[in-house]
């Protein structure tokens, strides 16, 4: 199916429909809670999480016998849950450093969960197969319930981001200070972590446990590059995590049914590389423009203040100087000396140069202009 | 007529992984103090803060705010964290960090309005920063920055101040501006608690002043306890300082 099909079959085929709306608001889910774990740097917590939680699938498959996902994703949610209670608990009691709690816990949980699997793989009962889409993801496994479950939550988060929003913000700025304010601190974080767990694990059969923290990440650390306003990046990265999603499962359905975990996460990697380059206040490339530009600017100023020293000497600011005594002075090149003219702060006649009025009193004010600009 | 205390600390103990931090404090702050705390670094001022906000658990001891518990009091009191504890590369901007002074008084869910938008104008001129009110906070210089973490203080218009290390980092000019200001609230009636390591300024910024290494060396009155007897105690080392009357 070529990605053309895909899209018009979109307006006609239900099943598409289902899958499109359920990766959509999964990414603008994902990029909603994934901001708040960026701006808490924690961004590695969904890494280990998302890993946190195979085990929990693969028991409650040999549990229940069952593969419907909403039983699994309870699985997952309950051993994600205990990583995540785990890793602070590590971090509390002991001196290891939270880097290391999370390399431990994601390694010792995601180690257990492949092992449950090839024990599941190699029993007689031919009901198994499947499972192993967790890892990679498969959006086209959706079914209509697993969109409900998907939009439930999301309106979920939405909600509690809109009715906590003046507090989300204050604990992610300055947490102790929230605190002395006489805030519960700690139902804050449990709250926002929770809701961080759960949208990491309804993400793991489109997206899959490996690949999952990117989904998290990806939109928010490109849609901090377009904005300095907190609400305009939570929607931001909402916008961006729906189209990495769409675009990704697009290109994944039409392709020979390539896992839909990598191709999203390499859509939401372009995104991010765009941002990084193009964003017009944060990005390389703007940066790289304003820095030249300012260099240029600088030797421009040097010249005219070199030649408004020469010209301070003399009574009438329009006295004729040689253009050779800017020789031996290094900021003047011929380019320099028609940008002046172009720009009317002098005239030049031949081998000779004056200051008009306007050059004048330019360079009279170069150093307050410069701490007006400040 | 008995003193009225602001604060009073009775044996706190504080420890990090066994290690104590603070070691059975007992101190009695004043109402209407403006009080320094010095002493080396790691003697436990910062933590002697945070413990007095709540921030920090103690293993024993307590904390009372006008003789209730901080919990009941926390409207009374307004906190200046250390310049560096934040990341300044969050999203927002000066007038927004100054708006969440507000948020204490406003309590969970409720939105600041333009009451509170008022007020947090008013603190950001109080301190000469209006004209950066729309500025996105990691454009500000760190005296800037330490400016608009007072206004926030300021905006809570509590009665208690405590600040960690205001003048870190910041220029002459800046100083000055601050200690008027704090001068300024002390002659209003409010009680002031600065973290400050310039031994020098003391005796002309405070007039009531807390030695502290891990245990407490002395309180009281600058004019009475600040000599070099006690500063040779808190930093181990023969401290001269040329107080100037």
């Amino acid at each position: 199916m070529e990605i053309t099909e895909y899209f018009n079959l979109l307006f006609t085929d239900y099943t598409l429909q289902t899958i499109t709306l359920g990766t959509a608001v999964l990414g603008a889910l994902c990029g909603m809670l994934g901001s708040f774990a960026v701006l808490r740097k924690q961004s590695l917590l969904g890494d280990a999480i998302s890993h946190a939680a195979l085990p929990g699938i693969a028991l409650a498959f040999l549990i229940t016998g069952s593969k419907d996902s909403n039983t699994l994703l309870i699985g997952a949610l309950i051993s994600g849950l205990i990583g995540t209670f785990w890793i602070r608990g590590i971090v509390k009691k002991t001196h290891l450093k939270s880097d290391t709690a999370l390399g431990l816990i994601l390694s010792l949980f995601f180690g257990f969960g492949m092992l449950l699997l090839t024990f599941i793989q190699k029993m007689p009962n031919a009901n198994q197969a499947g499972l192993d889409k967790y890892l990679f993801g498969q959006a086209a496994t959706l079914v209509s319930s697993d969109v409900w479950t998907m939009c439930i939550i999301a309106g979920l988060s939405l909600l509690i981001l809109l009715v906590f929003w003046k507090e989300f913000k204050l604990l992610l700025f300055d947490a102790d200070y929230t605190k002395s304010l006489g805030f519960n601190v700690k139902f804050l974080d449990i709250l926002i972590t929770f809701f961080i767990v759960i949208s990491i694990v309804v993400g793991l059969q489109t997206v899959g446990v490996v690949l999952m923290s990117a989904m998290l990440l990806a939109p928010a650390a490109a849609a901090r590059q377009w904005t300095n306003s907190l609400s305009v990046m939570v929607l931001l990265a909402a916008i961006f995590g729906a189209f990495s999603g769409v675009l990704g499962t697009a290109i994944s359905a039409s392709s020979n049914n390539l896992s839909t975990g990598p191709v999203i996460v390499l859509i939401a990697a372009v995104f991010v590389l765009f941002s990084f380059i193009f964003s017009p206040k944060r990005g390389l490339l703007f940066r790289e423009i304003r820095y030249q530009s300012n260099r240029k600017d600088l030797e421009l100023h040097k010249t005219l203040a070199f030649m408004y020293h020469i010209v301070k000497t003399h009574d009438n600011i329009d006295h004729p100087h040689a253009i050779k005594i800017l020789n031996n002075f290094h900021g003047f090149t011929r380019k320099s000396l028609q940008k002046l003219e172009s720009k009317e702060y002098i005239t030049v006649n031949k081998t000779m140069w004056s200051l008009t009025e306007k050059g004048f009193d330019k360079a009279a004010n170069l150093y307050n202009q410069q701490e007006e600009n400040e | 007529m008995e003193t009225k205390y602001a604060i009073t600390v009775d044996d706190l103990t504080v420890a990090y992984n066994y290690k104590p931090v603070l070691w059975d404090i007992d101190l009695a702050i004043p109402e209407g103090v403006l009080m320094a705390i010095v002493g080396p670094n790691g003697a436990g001022k910062s933590t002697l803060i945070k413990s007095i906000l709540g921030i920090i658990k103690p293993i024993a001891g307590s904390v009372k705010i006008f003789g209730k518990p901080y919990k009941k009091q926390y409207k009374e009191v307004a906190y200046v964290p250390q310049k560096g504890s934040v990341d300044w590369d969050f999203p927002t901007t000066a007038l927004d960090v100054v708006m969440m002074g507000t948020y204490g008084s406003l309590g969970w869910i409720k939105r600041p309005g333009q009451k509170e938008k008022k007020a947090a104008l008013e603190a950001l001129e109080k301190v000469g920063m209006l004209s950066f009110k729309s500025r996105q906070i990691s454009q500000l210089s760190g005296g800037q920055q330490q400016r608009i973490f007072l206004a926030r203080a300021l905006v809570q218009n509590a009665s208690i101040y405590l600040m960690d290390e205001p003048f870190q980092g910041v220029d002459a000019t800046t100083e000055k501006a601050i200690i008027n200001i704090l001068k300024e609230l002390r002659k209003a009636g409010k009680t002031l608690i600065v973290v400050h390591h310039d031994l020098q300024t003391v005796p002309e910024y405070f007039d009531w002043v807390t030695f502290l290494n891990v245990k407490k060396i002395a309180t009281g009155p600058v004019k009475d306890i600040f000599n070099d007897g006690n500063l040779t105690k808190t930093y181990g080392i023969n401290y001269k300082v040329s107080v100037q009357e």
